[in-house]
Protein backbone atom coordinates (compact mmCIF):
# COMPACT_ATOMS: atom_id res chain seq x y z
CA UNK A 1 0.00 0.00 0.00
CA UNK A 2 2.90 2.34 -0.59
CA UNK A 3 0.82 4.29 -3.04
CA UNK A 4 -1.47 5.05 -0.18
CA UNK A 5 1.24 5.96 2.33
CA UNK A 6 -0.43 9.26 2.88
CA UNK A 7 -3.88 9.03 1.36
CA UNK A 8 -5.89 12.18 1.33
CA UNK A 9 -9.09 11.33 3.08
CA UNK A 10 -11.66 11.81 0.33
CA UNK A 11 -14.27 13.00 2.78
CA UNK A 12 -11.94 15.49 4.40
CA UNK A 13 -11.07 17.20 1.13
CA UNK A 14 -14.34 18.91 0.72
CA UNK A 15 -17.33 18.29 2.86
CA UNK A 16 -19.65 20.12 0.58
CA UNK A 17 -20.24 17.32 -1.95
CA UNK A 18 -21.14 14.93 0.82
CA UNK A 19 -23.63 17.38 2.26
CA UNK A 20 -25.11 18.11 -1.08
CA UNK A 21 -25.39 14.52 -1.96
CA UNK A 22 -27.19 13.53 1.15
CA UNK A 23 -29.68 16.13 0.03
CA UNK A 24 -29.85 14.55 -3.41
CA UNK A 25 -30.19 11.12 -1.87
CA UNK A 26 -33.12 12.24 0.22
CA UNK A 27 -34.64 13.72 -2.84
CA UNK A 28 -34.09 10.48 -4.76
CA UNK A 29 -35.54 8.44 -1.93
CA UNK A 30 -38.57 10.61 -2.00
CA UNK A 31 -39.16 10.12 -5.70
CA UNK A 32 -37.68 6.81 -6.82
CA UNK A 33 -35.65 4.08 -5.15
CA UNK A 34 -31.94 4.29 -5.98
CA UNK A 35 -30.64 1.50 -8.20
CA UNK A 36 -27.09 2.51 -7.60
CA UNK A 37 -25.59 4.27 -4.62
CA UNK A 38 -22.06 5.54 -5.07
CA UNK A 39 -20.41 6.08 -1.69
CA UNK A 40 -17.07 7.80 -1.17
CA UNK A 41 -15.66 6.54 -4.42
CA UNK A 42 -12.00 7.20 -5.26
CA UNK A 43 -10.08 6.08 -8.32
CA UNK A 44 -6.30 6.02 -8.56
CA UNK A 45 -4.27 5.53 -11.70
CA UNK A 46 -0.96 4.39 -10.27
CA UNK A 47 0.03 7.16 -7.86
CA UNK A 48 -2.40 9.64 -9.38
CA UNK A 49 -5.57 10.23 -7.44
CA UNK A 50 -7.90 10.80 -10.39
CA UNK A 51 -11.25 11.18 -8.64
CA UNK A 52 -12.08 11.34 -4.97
CA UNK A 53 -14.96 11.56 -2.55
CA UNK A 54 -17.70 10.84 -5.02
CA UNK A 55 -21.08 10.14 -3.47
CA UNK A 56 -24.39 10.18 -5.29
CA UNK A 57 -27.46 8.09 -6.00
CA UNK A 58 -28.84 6.92 -9.30
CA UNK A 59 -32.66 6.85 -9.15
CA UNK A 60 -34.48 4.05 -10.90
CA UNK A 61 -36.01 4.55 -14.34
CA UNK A 62 -34.45 7.98 -14.59
CA UNK A 63 -31.62 9.45 -16.59
CA UNK A 64 -28.69 10.67 -14.57
CA UNK A 65 -26.24 12.89 -16.45
CA UNK A 66 -22.64 13.32 -15.38
CA UNK A 67 -21.26 16.64 -16.60
CA UNK A 68 -18.14 18.67 -16.05
CA UNK A 69 -15.00 19.96 -17.74
CA UNK A 70 -12.57 17.60 -19.51
CA UNK A 71 -10.45 15.45 -17.26
CA UNK A 72 -12.67 15.84 -14.21
CA UNK A 73 -13.24 12.10 -13.95
CA UNK A 74 -16.84 11.70 -15.07
CA UNK A 75 -16.00 8.86 -17.48
CA UNK A 76 -13.79 7.30 -14.83
CA UNK A 77 -16.70 7.28 -12.38
CA UNK A 78 -19.03 5.89 -15.03
CA UNK A 79 -16.60 3.08 -15.78
CA UNK A 80 -16.52 2.13 -12.11
CA UNK A 81 -20.22 1.37 -12.19
CA UNK A 82 -19.71 -1.72 -14.38
CA UNK A 83 -16.17 -2.49 -13.21
CA UNK A 84 -14.72 -1.47 -16.57
CA UNK A 85 -11.74 0.06 -14.78
CA UNK A 86 -10.70 -3.45 -13.80
CA UNK A 87 -9.34 -3.70 -17.33
CA UNK A 88 -6.96 -0.79 -16.80
CA UNK A 89 -3.88 -2.37 -15.23
CA UNK A 90 -2.89 0.64 -13.11
CA UNK A 91 -6.38 1.60 -11.94
CA UNK A 92 -7.45 1.09 -8.34
CA UNK A 93 -10.97 1.77 -7.09
CA UNK A 94 -11.72 2.52 -3.47
CA UNK A 95 -15.16 3.04 -2.01
CA UNK A 96 -18.56 1.47 -2.42
CA UNK A 97 -20.91 1.18 -5.33
CA UNK A 98 -24.09 -0.43 -4.15
CA UNK A 99 -26.14 -1.96 -6.91
CA UNK A 100 -29.52 -3.04 -5.51
CA UNK A 101 -27.80 -3.05 -2.15
CA UNK A 102 -24.82 -5.19 -3.21
CA UNK A 103 -21.41 -3.55 -3.20
CA UNK A 104 -20.05 -4.44 -6.63
CA UNK A 105 -16.51 -3.67 -5.47
CA UNK A 106 -16.75 -6.57 -3.05
CA UNK A 107 -14.06 -9.12 -3.96
CA UNK A 108 -16.70 -11.83 -4.16
CA UNK A 109 -18.51 -10.02 -6.96
CA UNK A 110 -17.57 -11.17 -10.47
CA UNK A 111 -17.16 -8.18 -12.81
CA UNK A 112 -18.42 -10.31 -15.71
CA UNK A 113 -21.72 -10.75 -13.90
CA UNK A 114 -21.86 -7.01 -13.19
CA UNK A 115 -21.37 -6.11 -16.84
CA UNK A 116 -24.12 -8.47 -17.90
CA UNK A 117 -26.58 -6.59 -15.64
CA UNK A 118 -25.17 -3.12 -16.26
CA UNK A 119 -24.71 -2.56 -19.99
CA UNK A 120 -22.54 0.03 -21.63
CA UNK A 121 -22.56 2.20 -24.75
CA UNK A 122 -19.27 3.83 -25.67
CA UNK A 123 -18.21 7.19 -27.00
CA UNK A 124 -17.24 5.98 -30.43
CA UNK A 125 -19.79 3.61 -31.98
CA UNK A 126 -17.99 0.27 -31.82
CA UNK A 127 -20.10 -2.52 -33.26
CA UNK A 128 -18.40 -5.88 -33.55
CA UNK A 129 -17.01 -6.55 -37.04
CA UNK A 130 -19.84 -9.04 -37.46
CA UNK A 131 -23.31 -9.01 -38.94
CA UNK A 132 -26.02 -6.80 -37.47
CA UNK A 133 -27.74 -9.95 -36.23
CA UNK A 134 -24.64 -11.30 -34.50
CA UNK A 135 -23.92 -7.92 -32.96
CA UNK A 136 -27.13 -8.17 -31.02
CA UNK A 137 -27.15 -11.92 -30.44
CA UNK A 138 -23.57 -12.38 -29.28
CA UNK A 139 -23.94 -10.86 -25.84
CA UNK A 140 -27.00 -12.96 -25.12
CA UNK A 141 -25.23 -16.05 -26.44
CA UNK A 142 -22.12 -15.70 -24.26
CA UNK A 143 -24.30 -15.13 -21.24
CA UNK A 144 -26.14 -18.35 -21.91
CA UNK A 145 -29.49 -16.70 -22.46
CA UNK A 146 -31.74 -19.35 -23.93
CA UNK A 147 -34.33 -17.57 -25.97
CA UNK A 148 -35.47 -17.55 -29.54
CA UNK A 149 -32.58 -15.53 -30.93
CA UNK A 150 -34.53 -14.26 -33.93
CA UNK A 151 -37.19 -12.87 -31.63
CA UNK A 152 -34.63 -11.44 -29.24
CA UNK A 153 -32.72 -9.72 -32.04
CA UNK A 154 -35.91 -8.23 -33.47
CA UNK A 155 -37.13 -7.11 -30.07
CA UNK A 156 -33.82 -5.43 -29.18
CA UNK A 157 -33.54 -3.74 -32.55
CA UNK A 158 -37.10 -2.48 -32.19
CA UNK A 159 -36.41 -1.15 -28.71
CA UNK A 160 -33.35 0.60 -30.11
CA UNK A 161 -35.52 2.14 -32.87
CA UNK A 162 -33.38 0.52 -35.54
CA UNK A 163 -35.51 -2.38 -36.75
CA UNK A 164 -37.27 -0.53 -39.57
CA UNK A 165 -33.95 0.54 -41.05
CA UNK A 166 -32.15 -2.81 -40.87
CA UNK A 167 -34.75 -5.61 -40.83
CA UNK A 168 -33.99 -6.52 -44.45
CA UNK A 169 -30.21 -6.58 -44.04
CA UNK A 170 -29.57 -8.34 -40.76
CA UNK A 171 -26.69 -10.32 -42.26
CA UNK A 172 -24.78 -7.23 -43.37
CA UNK A 173 -21.85 -5.98 -41.37
CA UNK A 174 -22.75 -3.72 -38.48
CA UNK A 175 -19.94 -1.47 -39.61
CA UNK A 176 -21.68 -0.73 -42.89
CA UNK A 177 -24.28 1.36 -41.05
CA UNK A 178 -24.07 5.11 -40.52
CA UNK A 179 -22.61 6.44 -37.28
CA UNK A 180 -25.99 7.10 -35.70
CA UNK A 181 -27.29 3.69 -36.73
CA UNK A 182 -24.14 2.06 -35.39
CA UNK A 183 -24.69 3.73 -32.04
CA UNK A 184 -28.30 2.52 -31.94
CA UNK A 185 -27.00 -0.95 -32.84
CA UNK A 186 -24.69 -0.69 -29.83
CA UNK A 187 -27.71 0.20 -27.71
CA UNK A 188 -29.58 -2.81 -29.10
CA UNK A 189 -26.53 -4.93 -28.30
CA UNK A 190 -26.56 -3.66 -24.72
CA UNK A 191 -30.30 -4.41 -24.46
CA UNK A 192 -29.88 -8.04 -25.49
CA UNK A 193 -28.80 -9.04 -21.99
CA UNK A 194 -31.89 -7.35 -20.59
CA UNK A 195 -29.86 -5.13 -18.27
CA UNK A 196 -31.57 -2.82 -15.83
CA UNK A 197 -28.92 -0.13 -16.03
CA UNK A 198 -27.24 1.20 -19.17
CA UNK A 199 -24.16 3.37 -18.92
CA UNK A 200 -23.49 5.74 -21.82
CA UNK A 201 -20.13 7.39 -22.20
CA UNK A 202 -20.69 10.46 -24.39
CA UNK A 203 -22.76 8.38 -26.80
CA UNK A 204 -23.48 11.28 -29.15
CA UNK A 205 -20.13 13.02 -29.31
CA UNK A 206 -19.32 11.39 -32.66
CA UNK A 207 -22.79 11.95 -34.14
CA UNK A 208 -24.52 14.66 -36.12
CA UNK A 209 -27.34 16.69 -34.51
CA UNK A 210 -30.16 14.67 -36.07
CA UNK A 211 -28.71 11.33 -35.00
CA UNK A 212 -28.10 12.88 -31.59
CA UNK A 213 -31.77 13.81 -31.23
CA UNK A 214 -32.83 10.31 -32.23
CA UNK A 215 -30.61 8.82 -29.54
CA UNK A 216 -31.97 11.27 -26.99
CA UNK A 217 -35.58 10.39 -27.89
CA UNK A 218 -34.64 6.75 -27.63
CA UNK A 219 -33.17 7.28 -24.18
CA UNK A 220 -36.42 8.85 -22.97
CA UNK A 221 -38.30 5.80 -24.25
CA UNK A 222 -35.87 3.31 -22.77
CA UNK A 223 -36.19 4.56 -19.22
CA UNK A 224 -39.57 2.92 -19.00
CA UNK A 225 -37.61 -0.30 -18.48
CA UNK A 226 -34.07 0.70 -17.62
CA UNK A 227 -32.06 3.24 -15.70
CA UNK A 228 -29.56 5.31 -17.66
CA UNK A 229 -26.39 7.02 -16.54
CA UNK A 230 -24.91 9.20 -19.26
CA UNK A 231 -21.66 11.14 -19.40
CA UNK A 232 -21.93 14.14 -21.65
CA UNK A 233 -19.83 17.11 -22.61
CA UNK A 234 -22.89 18.78 -23.88
CA UNK A 235 -24.74 20.73 -21.20
CA UNK A 236 -27.76 21.24 -23.44
CA UNK A 237 -27.98 17.50 -23.82
CA UNK A 238 -27.88 17.01 -20.06
CA UNK A 239 -30.57 19.66 -19.67
CA UNK A 240 -32.70 18.09 -22.42
CA UNK A 241 -32.65 14.44 -21.44
CA UNK A 242 -31.68 13.96 -17.83
CA UNK A 243 -33.72 13.91 -14.65
CA UNK A 244 -30.76 14.28 -12.37
CA UNK A 245 -27.46 15.99 -13.11
CA UNK A 246 -24.20 15.37 -11.32
CA UNK A 247 -21.56 18.07 -11.77
CA UNK A 248 -17.88 17.24 -11.43
CA UNK A 249 -14.96 19.61 -11.41
CA UNK A 250 -11.23 19.58 -10.95
CA UNK A 251 -9.95 20.29 -7.47
CA UNK A 252 -6.43 20.71 -6.15
CA UNK A 253 -3.80 18.27 -7.50
CA UNK A 254 -5.92 17.92 -10.61
CA UNK A 255 -8.17 15.53 -8.76
CA UNK A 256 -11.73 15.27 -10.01
CA UNK A 257 -14.43 15.75 -7.43
CA UNK A 258 -18.17 15.85 -7.27
CA UNK A 259 -19.49 19.37 -6.74
CA UNK A 260 -23.20 18.96 -6.91
CA UNK A 261 -25.82 16.33 -7.59
CA UNK A 262 -29.31 17.75 -8.05
CA UNK A 263 -32.46 17.29 -10.06
CA UNK A 264 -31.59 18.61 -13.49
CA UNK A 265 -33.98 21.55 -13.51
CA UNK A 266 -32.77 22.66 -10.13
CA UNK A 267 -29.10 22.35 -11.08
CA UNK A 268 -29.52 24.41 -14.22
CA UNK A 269 -31.84 27.07 -12.83
CA UNK A 270 -30.76 27.34 -9.25
CA UNK A 271 -27.33 25.75 -8.70
CA UNK A 272 -26.30 25.47 -5.09
CA UNK A 273 -22.59 25.80 -5.72
CA UNK A 274 -20.97 28.84 -7.31
CA UNK A 275 -18.67 26.53 -9.31
CA UNK A 276 -21.67 24.85 -10.87
CA UNK A 277 -23.09 28.22 -11.76
CA UNK A 278 -19.80 29.31 -13.31
CA UNK A 279 -19.71 26.17 -15.40
CA UNK A 280 -23.28 26.18 -16.65
CA UNK A 281 -23.15 29.87 -17.47
CA UNK A 282 -20.01 29.26 -19.50
CA UNK A 283 -17.63 31.18 -17.28
CA UNK A 284 -15.18 28.26 -17.21
CA UNK A 285 -14.70 24.79 -18.62
CA UNK B 1 -17.36 37.88 -62.89
CA UNK B 2 -18.05 41.50 -62.23
CA UNK B 3 -16.47 43.48 -64.98
CA UNK B 4 -14.02 46.19 -64.08
CA UNK B 5 -12.92 44.69 -60.76
CA UNK B 6 -9.42 43.26 -61.18
CA UNK B 7 -8.92 39.88 -59.48
CA UNK B 8 -7.06 40.16 -56.22
CA UNK B 9 -3.46 39.05 -56.69
CA UNK B 10 -2.79 35.78 -54.92
CA UNK B 11 0.80 35.07 -54.01
CA UNK B 12 2.45 31.72 -53.58
CA UNK B 13 0.12 29.60 -55.67
CA UNK B 14 2.63 29.13 -58.42
CA UNK B 15 6.32 28.53 -58.04
CA UNK B 16 8.05 30.41 -55.26
CA UNK B 17 11.66 29.68 -54.25
CA UNK B 18 10.51 28.12 -51.01
CA UNK B 19 7.97 25.83 -52.73
CA UNK B 20 10.54 24.87 -55.35
CA UNK B 21 13.07 23.85 -52.73
CA UNK B 22 10.58 21.79 -50.74
CA UNK B 23 9.25 20.08 -53.85
CA UNK B 24 12.74 19.15 -55.05
CA UNK B 25 13.49 17.58 -51.65
CA UNK B 26 10.26 15.64 -51.99
CA UNK B 27 11.30 14.46 -55.45
CA UNK B 28 14.68 13.27 -54.14
CA UNK B 29 12.91 11.28 -51.46
CA UNK B 30 10.67 9.69 -54.04
CA UNK B 31 13.61 8.59 -56.15
CA UNK B 32 15.47 7.11 -53.20
CA UNK B 33 12.49 4.89 -52.45
CA UNK B 34 12.05 3.92 -56.10
CA UNK B 35 15.74 3.01 -56.35
CA UNK B 36 15.62 0.94 -53.18
CA UNK B 37 12.64 -1.00 -54.49
CA UNK B 38 14.22 -1.39 -57.90
CA UNK B 39 17.45 -2.67 -56.38
CA UNK B 40 15.60 -5.39 -54.48
CA UNK B 41 13.60 -6.39 -57.54
CA UNK B 42 16.63 -6.45 -59.83
CA UNK B 43 18.73 -8.45 -57.38
CA UNK B 44 15.94 -11.00 -56.87
CA UNK B 45 15.26 -11.10 -60.60
CA UNK B 46 18.95 -11.72 -61.37
CA UNK B 47 19.11 -14.54 -58.83
CA UNK B 48 15.94 -16.12 -60.17
CA UNK B 49 17.17 -15.79 -63.74
CA UNK B 50 20.52 -17.35 -62.91
CA UNK B 51 18.93 -20.29 -61.11
CA UNK B 52 16.26 -20.89 -63.72
CA UNK B 53 18.60 -20.65 -66.71
CA UNK B 54 21.05 -22.95 -64.97
CA UNK B 55 18.60 -25.50 -63.64
CA UNK B 56 15.85 -25.54 -66.26
CA UNK B 57 17.63 -28.16 -68.36
CA UNK B 58 18.08 -30.48 -65.40
CA UNK B 59 14.44 -30.18 -64.34
CA UNK B 60 12.64 -33.48 -64.86
CA UNK B 61 10.11 -35.83 -63.29
CA UNK B 62 13.05 -37.97 -62.26
CA UNK B 63 14.25 -35.15 -60.04
CA UNK B 64 11.03 -35.43 -58.07
CA UNK B 65 10.69 -39.21 -58.09
CA UNK B 66 14.26 -40.55 -57.86
CA UNK B 67 16.11 -41.28 -54.64
CA UNK B 68 19.61 -39.84 -54.29
CA UNK B 69 22.33 -41.48 -56.33
CA UNK B 70 26.02 -41.13 -57.03
CA UNK B 71 25.22 -40.81 -60.71
CA UNK B 72 23.78 -37.39 -61.57
CA UNK B 73 21.44 -38.72 -64.27
CA UNK B 74 19.79 -41.03 -61.74
CA UNK B 75 19.84 -38.71 -58.74
CA UNK B 76 16.61 -37.15 -57.44
CA UNK B 77 15.09 -35.28 -54.55
CA UNK B 78 12.30 -37.69 -53.75
CA UNK B 79 13.43 -38.70 -50.27
CA UNK B 80 14.45 -35.14 -49.44
CA UNK B 81 11.00 -33.83 -50.46
CA UNK B 82 9.39 -36.32 -48.09
CA UNK B 83 11.85 -35.29 -45.40
CA UNK B 84 11.09 -31.59 -45.89
CA UNK B 85 7.33 -32.21 -45.84
CA UNK B 86 7.64 -34.22 -42.64
CA UNK B 87 9.82 -31.66 -40.94
CA UNK B 88 7.73 -28.66 -41.99
CA UNK B 89 4.36 -30.14 -41.15
CA UNK B 90 5.53 -31.28 -37.73
CA UNK B 91 7.19 -27.92 -37.15
CA UNK B 92 3.96 -26.08 -37.98
CA UNK B 93 1.93 -28.45 -35.82
CA UNK B 94 4.22 -27.86 -32.85
CA UNK B 95 5.28 -24.25 -33.23
CA UNK B 96 2.08 -22.60 -34.48
CA UNK B 97 -0.31 -23.51 -31.65
CA UNK B 98 2.41 -23.08 -29.05
CA UNK B 99 3.57 -19.74 -30.41
CA UNK B 100 0.07 -18.34 -30.80
CA UNK B 101 -0.89 -19.53 -27.32
CA UNK B 102 2.23 -17.98 -25.80
CA UNK B 103 1.53 -14.69 -27.59
CA UNK B 104 -2.08 -14.69 -26.38
CA UNK B 105 -0.87 -15.20 -22.84
CA UNK B 106 1.68 -12.40 -23.10
CA UNK B 107 -0.70 -9.92 -24.75
CA UNK B 108 -4.08 -10.70 -23.25
CA UNK B 109 -3.43 -12.27 -19.87
CA UNK B 110 0.02 -11.56 -18.47
CA UNK B 111 0.38 -8.55 -16.18
CA UNK B 112 2.72 -5.90 -17.48
CA UNK B 113 5.53 -6.00 -14.97
CA UNK B 114 9.31 -6.29 -14.85
CA UNK B 115 9.18 -10.06 -15.20
CA UNK B 116 7.07 -10.08 -18.37
CA UNK B 117 9.14 -7.23 -19.84
CA UNK B 118 12.26 -9.33 -19.31
CA UNK B 119 10.55 -12.30 -20.93
CA UNK B 120 9.65 -10.08 -23.85
CA UNK B 121 13.22 -8.88 -24.36
CA UNK B 122 14.45 -12.45 -24.22
CA UNK B 123 11.99 -13.60 -26.86
CA UNK B 124 13.03 -10.76 -29.14
CA UNK B 125 16.66 -11.72 -28.67
CA UNK B 126 15.91 -15.36 -29.39
CA UNK B 127 14.51 -14.33 -32.77
CA UNK B 128 17.93 -12.96 -33.62
CA UNK B 129 20.01 -15.95 -32.50
CA UNK B 130 21.88 -17.59 -35.43
CA UNK B 131 20.04 -20.69 -36.54
CA UNK B 132 23.04 -22.97 -36.12
CA UNK B 133 22.83 -22.34 -32.38
CA UNK B 134 19.35 -23.86 -32.44
CA UNK B 135 20.86 -26.82 -34.24
CA UNK B 136 23.36 -27.31 -31.41
CA UNK B 137 20.54 -26.95 -28.87
CA UNK B 138 18.47 -29.52 -30.76
CA UNK B 139 21.44 -31.87 -30.91
CA UNK B 140 22.07 -31.47 -27.21
CA UNK B 141 18.49 -31.69 -25.96
CA UNK B 142 16.45 -33.74 -28.40
CA UNK B 143 19.01 -35.99 -30.08
CA UNK B 144 21.33 -36.69 -27.17
CA UNK B 145 19.65 -35.92 -23.86
CA UNK B 146 16.16 -37.14 -24.74
CA UNK B 147 17.83 -39.84 -26.87
CA UNK B 148 15.44 -39.31 -29.75
CA UNK B 149 18.29 -39.93 -32.15
CA UNK B 150 18.81 -38.34 -35.55
CA UNK B 151 15.17 -38.61 -36.52
CA UNK B 152 12.35 -36.51 -37.98
CA UNK B 153 10.90 -35.62 -34.57
CA UNK B 154 14.21 -34.25 -33.27
CA UNK B 155 14.62 -32.17 -36.42
CA UNK B 156 11.06 -30.85 -36.24
CA UNK B 157 11.40 -29.93 -32.57
CA UNK B 158 14.60 -28.08 -33.39
CA UNK B 159 12.88 -26.20 -36.20
CA UNK B 160 9.93 -25.48 -33.92
CA UNK B 161 12.30 -23.87 -31.41
CA UNK B 162 13.76 -21.82 -34.21
CA UNK B 163 10.35 -20.65 -35.44
CA UNK B 164 8.75 -20.03 -32.05
CA UNK B 165 10.17 -16.57 -31.30
CA UNK B 166 9.20 -15.25 -34.73
CA UNK B 167 5.69 -16.68 -34.45
CA UNK B 168 5.27 -15.32 -30.92
CA UNK B 169 6.44 -11.84 -31.85
CA UNK B 170 4.40 -11.58 -35.04
CA UNK B 171 1.31 -12.91 -33.27
CA UNK B 172 1.78 -10.37 -30.49
CA UNK B 173 1.99 -7.60 -33.07
CA UNK B 174 -1.18 -8.89 -34.70
CA UNK B 175 -2.98 -8.93 -31.35
CA UNK B 176 -1.74 -5.45 -30.51
CA UNK B 177 -3.19 -4.18 -33.78
CA UNK B 178 -6.71 -5.21 -32.72
CA UNK B 179 -8.29 -1.99 -31.43
CA UNK B 180 -8.89 -1.81 -27.70
CA UNK B 181 -12.45 -0.63 -28.34
CA UNK B 182 -13.31 -4.05 -29.76
CA UNK B 183 -12.25 -5.78 -26.54
CA UNK B 184 -14.02 -3.13 -24.51
CA UNK B 185 -17.30 -3.56 -26.35
CA UNK B 186 -17.15 -7.31 -25.85
CA UNK B 187 -16.34 -7.00 -22.15
CA UNK B 188 -19.18 -4.48 -21.98
CA UNK B 189 -21.82 -7.11 -22.74
CA UNK B 190 -20.55 -9.37 -20.01
CA UNK B 191 -18.07 -11.63 -21.77
CA UNK B 192 -15.21 -13.37 -20.01
CA UNK B 193 -11.64 -12.82 -21.07
CA UNK B 194 -11.62 -16.07 -22.96
CA UNK B 195 -14.88 -15.23 -24.77
CA UNK B 196 -13.50 -11.83 -25.75
CA UNK B 197 -10.25 -13.36 -26.95
CA UNK B 198 -11.73 -16.32 -28.79
CA UNK B 199 -14.70 -14.60 -30.43
CA UNK B 200 -13.29 -11.18 -31.25
CA UNK B 201 -9.59 -10.66 -30.75
CA UNK B 202 -8.32 -13.86 -32.38
CA UNK B 203 -10.59 -13.74 -35.46
CA UNK B 204 -9.67 -10.10 -36.03
CA UNK B 205 -5.98 -10.84 -35.64
CA UNK B 206 -5.95 -14.16 -37.44
CA UNK B 207 -5.05 -12.96 -40.97
CA UNK B 208 -2.05 -11.08 -39.58
CA UNK B 209 -1.09 -14.04 -37.40
CA UNK B 210 -1.09 -16.26 -40.49
CA UNK B 211 1.12 -13.79 -42.33
CA UNK B 212 3.65 -14.00 -39.52
CA UNK B 213 3.47 -17.76 -39.50
CA UNK B 214 4.04 -17.88 -43.25
CA UNK B 215 7.22 -15.85 -42.82
CA UNK B 216 8.45 -18.09 -40.00
CA UNK B 217 7.75 -21.30 -41.90
CA UNK B 218 9.22 -19.96 -45.13
CA UNK B 219 12.38 -19.27 -43.22
CA UNK B 220 12.37 -22.72 -41.64
CA UNK B 221 11.84 -24.52 -44.94
CA UNK B 222 15.07 -23.17 -46.37
CA UNK B 223 17.17 -23.68 -43.24
CA UNK B 224 20.13 -25.99 -43.67
CA UNK B 225 22.53 -25.34 -40.83
CA UNK B 226 20.42 -26.32 -37.80
CA UNK B 227 19.30 -29.60 -39.36
CA UNK B 228 22.81 -30.35 -40.51
CA UNK B 229 23.90 -30.06 -36.89
CA UNK B 230 20.83 -31.66 -35.36
CA UNK B 231 21.13 -34.81 -37.34
CA UNK B 232 19.70 -34.73 -40.82
CA UNK B 233 21.42 -37.50 -42.73
CA UNK B 234 23.60 -36.56 -45.66
CA UNK B 235 22.59 -39.63 -47.58
CA UNK B 236 19.40 -41.57 -46.94
CA UNK B 237 18.23 -44.63 -48.79
CA UNK B 238 14.79 -45.01 -47.25
CA UNK B 239 11.77 -42.77 -47.36
CA UNK B 240 10.88 -41.35 -43.92
CA UNK B 241 7.49 -42.81 -43.03
CA UNK B 242 7.16 -41.81 -39.41
CA UNK B 243 8.50 -39.29 -36.96
CA UNK B 244 11.23 -41.62 -35.74
CA UNK B 245 12.77 -42.30 -39.12
CA UNK B 246 16.02 -40.78 -40.27
CA UNK B 247 15.62 -38.09 -42.90
CA UNK B 248 17.22 -35.53 -45.08
CA UNK B 249 15.69 -32.33 -46.43
CA UNK B 250 15.82 -30.52 -49.75
CA UNK B 251 18.30 -27.81 -48.69
CA UNK B 252 20.65 -30.43 -47.26
CA UNK B 253 20.42 -32.55 -50.38
CA UNK B 254 21.22 -29.47 -52.46
CA UNK B 255 24.09 -28.60 -50.16
CA UNK B 256 25.52 -32.08 -50.79
CA UNK B 257 25.15 -31.82 -54.54
CA UNK B 258 26.86 -28.45 -54.61
CA UNK B 259 29.85 -29.96 -52.82
CA UNK B 260 30.34 -32.48 -55.65
CA UNK B 261 32.93 -31.85 -58.34
CA UNK B 262 30.73 -32.81 -61.33
CA UNK B 263 29.10 -29.96 -63.20
CA UNK B 264 25.94 -32.09 -63.64
CA UNK B 265 25.35 -32.06 -59.91
CA UNK B 266 25.60 -28.26 -59.84
CA UNK B 267 22.91 -28.06 -62.53
CA UNK B 268 20.86 -30.55 -60.56
CA UNK B 269 21.21 -28.35 -57.48
CA UNK B 270 19.95 -25.37 -59.46
CA UNK B 271 16.96 -27.45 -60.56
CA UNK B 272 16.46 -28.47 -56.94
CA UNK B 273 16.32 -24.84 -55.92
CA UNK B 274 13.51 -24.34 -58.43
CA UNK B 275 11.67 -27.26 -56.81
CA UNK B 276 12.24 -25.77 -53.36
CA UNK B 277 10.94 -22.40 -54.52
CA UNK B 278 7.93 -24.09 -56.09
CA UNK B 279 7.18 -25.85 -52.83
CA UNK B 280 7.49 -22.56 -50.97
CA UNK B 281 5.12 -20.80 -53.36
CA UNK B 282 2.67 -23.69 -53.03
CA UNK B 283 2.67 -23.57 -49.24
CA UNK B 284 2.44 -19.79 -49.17
CA UNK B 285 -0.51 -19.75 -51.52
CA UNK B 286 -2.27 -22.23 -49.27
CA UNK B 287 -1.65 -19.93 -46.32
CA UNK B 288 -2.81 -16.92 -48.31
CA UNK B 289 -6.04 -18.68 -49.28
CA UNK B 290 -6.55 -19.50 -45.61
CA UNK B 291 -5.88 -15.88 -44.72
CA UNK B 292 -8.40 -14.61 -47.28
CA UNK B 293 -10.94 -17.02 -45.93
CA UNK B 294 -10.52 -15.75 -42.39
CA UNK B 295 -10.42 -12.08 -43.26
CA UNK B 296 -13.77 -12.50 -45.03
CA UNK B 297 -15.24 -13.92 -41.84
CA UNK B 298 -14.61 -10.67 -40.05
CA UNK B 299 -17.00 -8.13 -41.51
CA UNK B 300 -15.02 -4.94 -41.16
Amino acid sequence: MTALSNPPNPVAIDTRPANHVSGAAEHADRVEPAVIQVRDLSVYYGQFHAVGGVTFDVPQNKITALIGPSGCGKSTVLRCINRMNDLVPTARVVGEINYHGVNINDPRVDPVGVRRRIGMVFQKPNPFPKSIYDNVAWGAKVNGIRANMDDLVEQCLRRAALWDEVHDKLQQSGLALSGGQQQRLCIARALANNPDVILMDEPCSALDPISTLRIEDLMRELIQDVTIVIVTHNMQQAARVSDQTVFFSLGENRMGQLIEASPTRELFTNPRDSRTEDYITGRFG
Amino acid sequence: MTAGVPPAPVEGLTSTPNLKRRQSIAAIGRWIFILATAFAIVALGALAWYIISRGWGALSWGLLTNPPSRRPERAGLNLAIYGTLWIISLTVLIAFPMGVAAAIYLEEYAPKNRWTRMLQINISNLAGVPSVVYGLLGLGIFVEWLSLGRVVLAGALTMALLSLPVIIISTQEALKAVPWSLRESAYGVGATRWQVTASHVLPAAFPAILTGAILAVSRAIGETAPLLVAGAAGFVTRRPDSFDDSYTTIPIQLYNWMARPQKEFLDLAAAGIIVLMGLLVLMNSFAIILRQHYSKKTRW
